[in-house]
């Protein structure tokens, strides 16, 4: 029978070096606001981050912002100033979190980083609803209180495979975009300075995917709760070699472990896979619950989320399209399927959990039977834990741990 | 007697429950009673209580396992916990074995667990973050009624025109039979009504296979659910002995099996 033991997570030694970059990034966004020395745009995770990066845009990312507000737990308190003014508890808690925080004049930034006062103010807001559209709704409400210009992508949604007339589309769409920003830059686009942020975006994808492939490894070098907090350079710095050159320094380390077959998870014994958000409020007890069950949450679909292979530097804003279409969200029942079993083959897995997050509809995979087909499918047992990212309201704490203690036992029954 | 006992402790959010088994498997002594906001005291008085019961005392105690909610808060068995789903389990495959759906309706959580011909798990569903269908909802209801909780199985059996509840959330159905009453409808159709959504909300969890088993003290109490869950799904529902005792039994068949570490005996007698 299995004991509850309290297990220490293996700590990352670049974890250090990552605060810095992120650390360096946050205060550069800052000081480009606070001095007006260059233009800031915000953009959703999955936008044309590499387009404004290119045009010299310092780039501030508030769905980032708002997985610092789930993940310090101030969400729950942000969340009804949003509601209050009209936003529903049950549309993206993300959105009302960020949205709560900016109408109580707070920030997270602000303790974390001395010297910053406030998020970054923007000239442009830049959405791509390939997520969801809540994102537009979300910098809607900005674009209305700052009076700031809003553009953005409309992306084709439930994409089974990503055609030629789907990135045709989008990239007429990003070329739209162009002109607006040159305005706003007051410069034109320098063609070969975005294929050089291109470029590194494509680095810096393969290099995080190599560091969440060395979690195929039996035992596995890192864990999905690791993954979450070492994703945050892909997510901010994609385009700069910063990102690429830490995703070289994480790597080596984990496939040094990997060598030395140092397990992230001490006497790993059950491997999972996680679908869906993480639940920010609760990344330490959930990754302590399932250690102590001596299981690794060993790969998922959230992390995976940031590898766009599409990305080519000779073709930038085509393949860009692609990128950003290519994306899991985006496509249909069909694929995610396929997608979802074949990732279980390589992490070896042994089960899945399905984080169905209240809010987030459009990352909860477990609403129409896919968890039940997929299972008839490859044979392996699932579980479904109701939560959500940032509202604790929607989390129950002892379900969550009944429901994983269960499951875990019921893995243990099958082997 | 001399004998050697097993016992199983299954602490739930409502009801502690004690079994007590001899070592042929046969349950000689059990207890219930609220679980109340001490865990641990109550726990130690229902085993006091199902130890008499077997003729035993705490040094006849050979192993013990604690499941359910409160199962870290019973100091002397904290190393022997077991989740409770598979305490259900065990203890219903003991009494029906071979391929069941098992539902089981507590006072905060409604689960419908299956298991394959071997009487291992192949699934469980656990009710959503929500009261609606357990039997938390029916002391809620009996509230608004204001009438015993003991009284609704009765109460139910009475009825001749069912009151249909349309809502799955607890508040709202509170505000239904408010209106209900408002409009003169007899509190036997409106317990009814009662009773069928708590099946309703329980059966919409999973679907059936095979055999179906149904445990938990909301069942053990109201019979009458378990005659309306067999005409809803059409056809028979078995039922353990004693169907509140499952988890414990479960649990107490755990500790026979030594699967479990052994309480330390010094430990064990220590607590009060
Ligand atoms: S995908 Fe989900 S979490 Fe992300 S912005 Fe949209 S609703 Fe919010």
């Amino acid at each position: 029978m299995k004991e509850e033991t309290k297990l220490a997570r293996k700590k990352i030694e670049a974890t250090s070096l990552m605060n810095r970059i992120m650390a360096d990034y946050f205060l550069d966004l800052n000081q480009a606001s606070a001095s007006n020395s260059r233009k800031v745009a915000w953009c959703t995770s999955v936008g044309p981050a590499e387009l404004l990066r290119a045009m010299g845009f310092a780039v501030h990312f508030p769905e980032n912002h708002a997985a610092m507000l789930g993940a310090t737990r101030l969400a729950t308190d942000l969340i009804p100033e949003a509601n209050a003014i009209g936003y529903s508890p049950d549309i993206c808690s993300y959105l009302t979190s960020d949205l709560g925080a900016y109408l109580k004049g707070f920030t997270p930034l602000a303790k974390a980083y001395p010297g910053i006062a406030a998020v970054p103010k923007p000239d442009v807001l830049v959405y791509n609803t390939n997520q969801c559209r809540d994102v537009q709704d979300w910098f809607a409400w900005y674009a209305r209180e700052l009076g700031v210009p809003l553009i953005g992508i409309t992306s084709p949604k439930n994409v089974n495979e990503v055609t030629e007339a789907h990135v045709e589309d989008v990239t007429r769409q990003l070329e739209a975009l162009v002109p607006v920003l040159e305005g706003i830059a007051g410069a034109p686009l320098d063609l070969a300075r975005l294929k050089e942020v291109v470029a590194l975006s494509r680095d810096c994808t393969e290099l995080w995917k190599e560091v969440l492939e060395t979690a195929t490894a039996v035992p596995a070098p890192l864990t999905f709760f690791d993954g979450t907090i070492h994703m945050g350079p892909a997510v901010v710095l994609r385009g700069t070699p910063q990102a690429v050159e830490y995703y070289r320094v994480l790597l080596a380390e984990l496939e040094q472990r990997k060598a030395t077959r140092e397990a992230a998870v001490a006497g790993e014994e059950y491997r999972i896979y996680w679908d869906g958000m993480p639940v920010w409020g609760r990344l330490r007890p959930h990754s302590e619950l399932f250690a102590g069950l001596k299981t690794n949450v060993v790969a998922s679909t959230y992390c995976s989320s940031w590898i766009f292979p599409a990305f080519d530097a000779e073709e930038p804003l085509r393949s860009m399209a692609k990128a950003y279409l290519e994306l899991f969200i985006v496509r249909s029942d069909a694929y995610k399927e396929r997608y979802l079993a074949d990732m279980t083959k390589k992490f070896r897995i042994d089960g899945i959990v399905y984080h169905d997050a209240k809010t987030c509809p459009y990352n909860s995979n477990s609403r129409y039977g896919m968890p039940q087909r997929l299972e008839a499918e490859t044979g392996l047992p699932y579980l479904v834990i109701s939560g959500d990212l940032n509202d604790m309201r929607c989390v129950s704490d002892e379900q969550t741990k009944t429901n994983v203690e269960a499951f875990i036992e019921q893995l243990e029954e099958g082997k | 007697m001399s004998k050697p006992v097993f016992v199983g402790l299954d602490i739930g959010a409502s009801r502690t429950k004690v079994a007590v088994m001899d070592v042929d498997g046969a349950l000689i002594g059990y207890a219930v009673k609220k679980s109340g906001t001490d865990f641990g005291r109550t726990a130690s008085a229902c085993l006091d209580i199902s130890l008499k019961m077997a003729g035993a005392t705490r040094s006849h105690v050979e192993r013990a396992v604690a499941t359910g909610y409160g199962r870290a808060n019973v100091p002397f068995v904290t190393k022997t916990s077991k989740a409770e789903i598979g305490c259900l389990a065990r203890g219903c495959s003991h009494y029906f074995p071979g391929a069941l759906s098992i539902i089981d309706i507590g006072g905060q959580d409604n689960k419908i667990v299956k298991l394959d011909a071997a009487g291992r798990r192949s699934s469980f569903k656990m009710n959503r973050k929500c009261a609606a269908g357990t039997g938390a909802f029916l002391e809620e209801m009996a509230g608004r009624l204001d009438i015993p909780l003991e009284e609704m199985n009765d109460l139910a059996r009475q009825s001749e025109e069912m009151v249909k509840l349309g809502s799955y959330c607890t508040v709202f159905s509170g505000t239904e039979v408010l209106e209900s009453i408002r409009h003169g409808k007899k509190v036997s159709d409106i317990v009814k009504g009662i009773f069928y959504s708590v099946i309703k909300r329980v059966l919409e969890m999973d679907s059936l296979t095979d055999r179906v088993v149904m445990t938990g003290g909301v069942v053990a109490h109201n019979p009458y659910l378990v005659r309306m869950t067999e005409e809803l799904i059409g056809r028979e529902v078995l039922l353990p002995k004693l169907p509140q005792l499952a988890g414990a039994v479960g649990a107490a068949l755990y500790a026979r099996a030594g699967e479990a570490a052994a309480v330390p005996q010094p430990l064990l007698r220590r607590v009060k």
